[in-house]
């Protein structure tokens, strides 16, 4: 097989702190944005260990109900921007570059800016948990006038808001210029990898998003600090204009969290079922089309705030449409599978995983966007198992199958492969007894976000809790899996899985420092996926 | 797994174990939406139960396939991949038939949501007002306010700790202390509003819940068919006692709610005149620890310490223990200070007073205090003095005017 590469020990590369902090290498800061993003799971992560600990039994056994509604609110903005998204743009940094051939990303420095902002911010938000008075505690969604009622936590968690949406943007311009400038000759917009499309729409998604709340937030900070009333009644403004700046933010970042795991699984189904991707051209349009409606249902997530009759049709049938596509993707996913000669290695196990679960996500999610029924569903567990179902199971899920498929090529070694399978059906089964229950939860009347209950909601939540202490505990395994990879292990070859396309499987595994630096000549092969 | 009889025999177990939870779970446990007691909570119920059926048949069908692709397409059986990679027949077919099924779905939703919306020709209004951490509701025919705050019950077992196992009572969290009395087979409008911030008013077997936000009034209509009492809670986070402000509706025959109406008017009369009660001090005390459970215990906690830097403490705070301070302490509890409500409208005299005297003599505040009645009574018609000239907000408000009066 050819390499487009030379060698690893040609590299000049800086050694210790100076290649970290002021690296500019796409593959160090997608290393670096990694590795925050597991930090930052596990941070969040035994903070949902809290919830469930408290939630175990009825009862206040382990904290006050101020405590607990931090715990919910920093889990959510952890988890979302502190490990989700970092995760996505750390992919993004390695594999981009790689997948369209280009030398690096098109403005490195900025690249090294906007993940070193991260650890800054999260520093800023974490440290509101020592202060007193408590971290912020009215919900990530951080609805006034409740949210205006946060103490000496309030400007820090406006700040970080700020530092990780400038983060953000600036994350998804260098991956716009990069796509659009570096391509290797040949590389035409529907030749590339569906991983690289989904991130350019996400990109465009931040760009557009991110912004409205940076402004929605700053207005939060002037009404409590200024003087100004824009989201109190009592002063000529209106509380729910806040929600709806918030959510026209909002709907378009769950897509910023989903496209890229559709591009995952979109490189991971067709290499196991070593058969082309199916349908790649509507795989494209489809993302593209969830990405422009998702600009045009934010007010389903506002149904009960008690919106006129004609704007909840509205958001009713936009919210329904949306099904179309995402149907679509399910279904060239199958197809895909279908008639291939599969296998079934921890990545492919994770993808598949990742179509059933999130497509029952996908249920739930066209359940509550049943105007009617959703007056019912509103603000339960119901809602936070259809959340879960589509972020963890779903985008989580198809993290962890990316960083199966490409850690071979990131470390030069294989991961245990008796390991991962067991990781993956630990998660599996724990994810499912941690959240398939929610759902009766929150039929059976269980508003989200209290820290007690009453006793009719006794068992699931005992169950509920189990599930979660287990996947917690699984999640260590997945740090032993990739720290022993990381230091040895089976050679990997360049083409690490027969039947994985596209331009990375071409340069060596490990990836050199520097790839790419003359534009590699492609050939039909190296265009397949 | 392959090869590893072990693994694989404890897998079948748990696979087991997990199978069999659901089916004892079914049994004993609510599992789904109830069907409440309304017209619309049952239409609600059943459009429910009819998209459940087609995403579950839509799951079934898709998953089926795909099983068995996986089961039958993988290389161990030999197979060699196809390399087909596109079928338009195909791709515009499974996109016209979710379509066909969204808007199936979608004209039984439109006529419910009309029907939902029209609040017109209702017999009954009554205004649930959010408050931190209690509903206020106003029956606006009748001219009757009732405040319905957790029972003291649940208020004592869900403090941290107190040792109290939640398993012995089963309305544990549900249960306030007035409930709110609705008639049967009679159209109910319920306005929604709040006083600080955004709440949600939830009984799920009226079939509805719907935000209750502050400057705002929201409309529905309910018309409850059978005589019972029915559960709910707040489903908006509203603060540290989000869990704690239930709902309980009680509904029973028109008799007896225009029975229950005249009974609450001269109970609410009388309540509303005790400025000559007078109490010993040891009354005061037991009277003041009720409504303390009830009414400040969500925030300034069992131990009157409060949460730091969130709830100020009552224990050895200036206000409850000097002397000078008696006329700002029972005027707080009136008109109450930042983040803490007017208390003013909802207790009466003897409540406050006693509330005052109770906070004044414990937790090693030993003032020695007794406040009667008639002291609260007096206090609602002296001036503010928890407003009057050091409060910033006065002095802004007031420079604002005298601003605009200038430039006119």
């Amino acid at each position: 097989m050819s390499t487009l590469a030379h060698d690893d020990h040609h590299d000049h590369k800086p050694t210790g702190l100076k290649r970290w902090f002021f690296s500019t290498n796409h593959k160090d800061i997608g290393t670096l944005y990694l590795i925050f993003a597991l930090t930052m799971f596990f941070v969040g992560g035994s903070m949902a260990m809290i919830i469930r600990a408290e939630l175990f039994q009825p009862g206040l056994q382990f904290v006050d109900p101020q405590f607990y509604n931090s715990m919910v609110t920093v889990h959510a903005l952890i988890m979302i921007f502190g490990a989700v998204m970092p995760a996505g743009v750390g992919l993004a940094n390695w594999m981009i570059p790689l997948m369209i051939g280009a030398p690096d990303m098109a403005l490195p420095r900025m690249n090294n800016m906007s993940f070193w902002i991260l650890p800054f911010a999260f520093a800023l938000l974490i440290s509101t948990l020592f202060m007193e008075g408590g971290g912020p505690a009215g919900g990530w969604t951080m609805y006034p006038p409740l949210v205006l009622q946060t103490g000496n936590a309030f400007p820090f968690l406006i700040f970080a808001i700020h530092f990780l949406g400038v983060s953000s943007i600036m994350g998804a311009i260098n991956i716009i210029a990069t796509v659009f400038n570096m391509r290797a000759p040949g590389m035409t917009l529907m030749k590339m990898p569906l991983f690289v499309w989904t991130w350019v729409i996400t990109s465009f998604l931040l760009i557009a998003a991110l912004p409205v709340l940076a402004g929605g937030v700053t207005m939060l900070l002037t009404d409590k600090y200024f003087g100004t009333s824009f989201f109190d009644a009592a002063g000529g403004g209106d509380p729910v204009l806040f929600q709806h700046i918030f959510w026209f933010f909002g709907h378009p970042e769950v897509y910023i969290l989903a496209l890229p795991a559709f591009g995952i699984v979109s490189q991971v189904i067709p290499a196991f079922a070593r058969k082309p991707l199916f349908g790649y051209a509507s795989m494209v349009y489809a993302t593209a089309s969830i990405a422009i409606l998702s600009f045009f249902v934010w007010a389903h997530h506002m149904f009960t705030v008690g919106l006129p009759i004609k704007g909840e049709l509205f958001f009713m049938y936009a919210t329904m449409l949306i099904a179309v596509p995402t149907g679509v993707k399910v279904f060239n996913w199958v197809a895909t599978m279908w008639k291939g000669a599969m296998t079934f290695e921890t990545p492919m196990l994770f993808s598949i995983a990742f179509v059933i679960l999130f497509t029952i996500g996908g249920f739930s999610g066209l359940m509550l966007g049943i105007t009617p029924v959703d007056f019912q569903y509103h603000d339960t567990y119901f809602v936070v198992a259809h959340f879960h179902y589509v972020l963890l199971t779903g985008a989580v899920f198809a993290l962890m199958s990316a960083v199966y498929y490409w850690l071979p090529k990131w470390t030069g070694y294989m991961y245990d492969e008796r390991l991962g399978k067991i990781h993956f059906w630990l998660s599996l089964i724990s994810s499912n007894v941690l959240f398939f229950p929610q759902h009766f939860l929150g039929l059976a009347g269980m508003p989200r976000r209290i820290p007690d209950y009453n006793i009719q909601f006794a068992d699931f939540n005992a169950i509920s809790s189990i599930g979660g202490f287990a996947y917690g505990l699984t999640q260590l395994l997945f740090v032993y899996i990739v720290l022993k990879c990381a230091l040895g292990g089976k050679k990997a070859k360049p083409r690490v899985w027969e039947g994985a396309k596209g331009l990375e499987w071409y340069v060596p595994s490990p990836a050199p420092f520097h790839t790419f630096e003359t534009p590699p000549k492609l050939t039909k092969e190296m265009l397949e996926h | 797994m392959k090869g590893n009889p072990k693994l694989k025999s404890s897998f079948h177990k748990i696979l087991l174990a997990l199978l069999l939870t659901p089916l004892t779970a079914i049994a004993e446990w609510g599992l789904n939406m109830t069907q409440g007691v309304t017209p619309i909570s049952r239409e609600i119920y059943s459009m429910h139960m009819v998209s459940l059926w087609v995403v579950t048949v839509i799951g079934i069908v898709v998953f089926s396939i795909m099983f068995w692709s996986i089961f039958h397409h993988r290389k161990s059986k030999g197979v060699k991949a196809a390399q087909f990679s596109h079928s338009t027949t195909v791709e515009i077919i499974w996109t016209i038939i979710p379509l066909a099924i969204i808007i199936a779905l979608a004209i039984p939703a439109t006529k419910l949501l009309i029907k939902m919306d029209d609040t017109s020709e209702a017999k009954i209004t009554v205004k649930a007002t959010g408050i931190q951490w209690k509903w206020k509701y106003d029956y606006l025919d009748e001219g009757l306010t009732i405040y319905s705050v957790l029972d003291n019950n649940s208020a004592e077992v869900s403090q941290r700790n107190s040792g109290i196992d939640p398993m012995q009572s089963e309305n544990y969290l549900r249960d306030v202390d007035e409930a709110i009395v609705l008639p049967i087979n009679t159209k109910i409008r319920i306005l929604t509003t709040a006083a600080d911030v955004i709440h949600a008013w939830w009984v799920p077997d009226l079939g509805w819940k719907r935000d209750a936000i502050p400057g705002f009034i929201n409309d529905n209509w309910a018309i409850i068919e059978k005589v019972g009492v029915y559960r709910g809670q707040c489903a908006e986070i509203c603060g540290s006692g989000h869990g704690y402000m239930p709902i309980v509706v009680k509904a029973v025959t028109m008799d007896d709610y225009t029975e229950w109406v005249s009974e609450k008017k001269i109970e609410q009369e009388a309540k509303n005149n005790t400025k000559d009660m007078v109490l010993t001090k040891a009354e005061l005390m037991t009277k003041g620890e009720g409504v303390y459970k009830a009414q400040c215990i969500a925030c300034h906690q069992a131990t009157g310490e409060g949460i730091k830097g969130v709830f100020p403490a009552i224990a050895g705070s200036s206000v409850a223990i000097e002397a000078d301070n008696r006329l700002r302490h029972v005027q707080q509890i009136i008109y109450g200070k930042g983040l803490m409500p007017a208390f003013g409208e909802q207790l009466s005299d003897v409540d406050i007073a006693s509330v005052v005297t109770f906070t004044r003599n414990s937790w090693g505040n030993n003032t020695g205090d007794v406040i009667q009645a008639k002291e609260v009574s007096e206090a609602r018609t002296k001036p503010n003095v928890i407003t009057a000239g050091d409060s910033k907000k006065e002095k802004i408000a007031k420079g604002n005017i005298d601003e605009l009066t200038k430039a006119r």
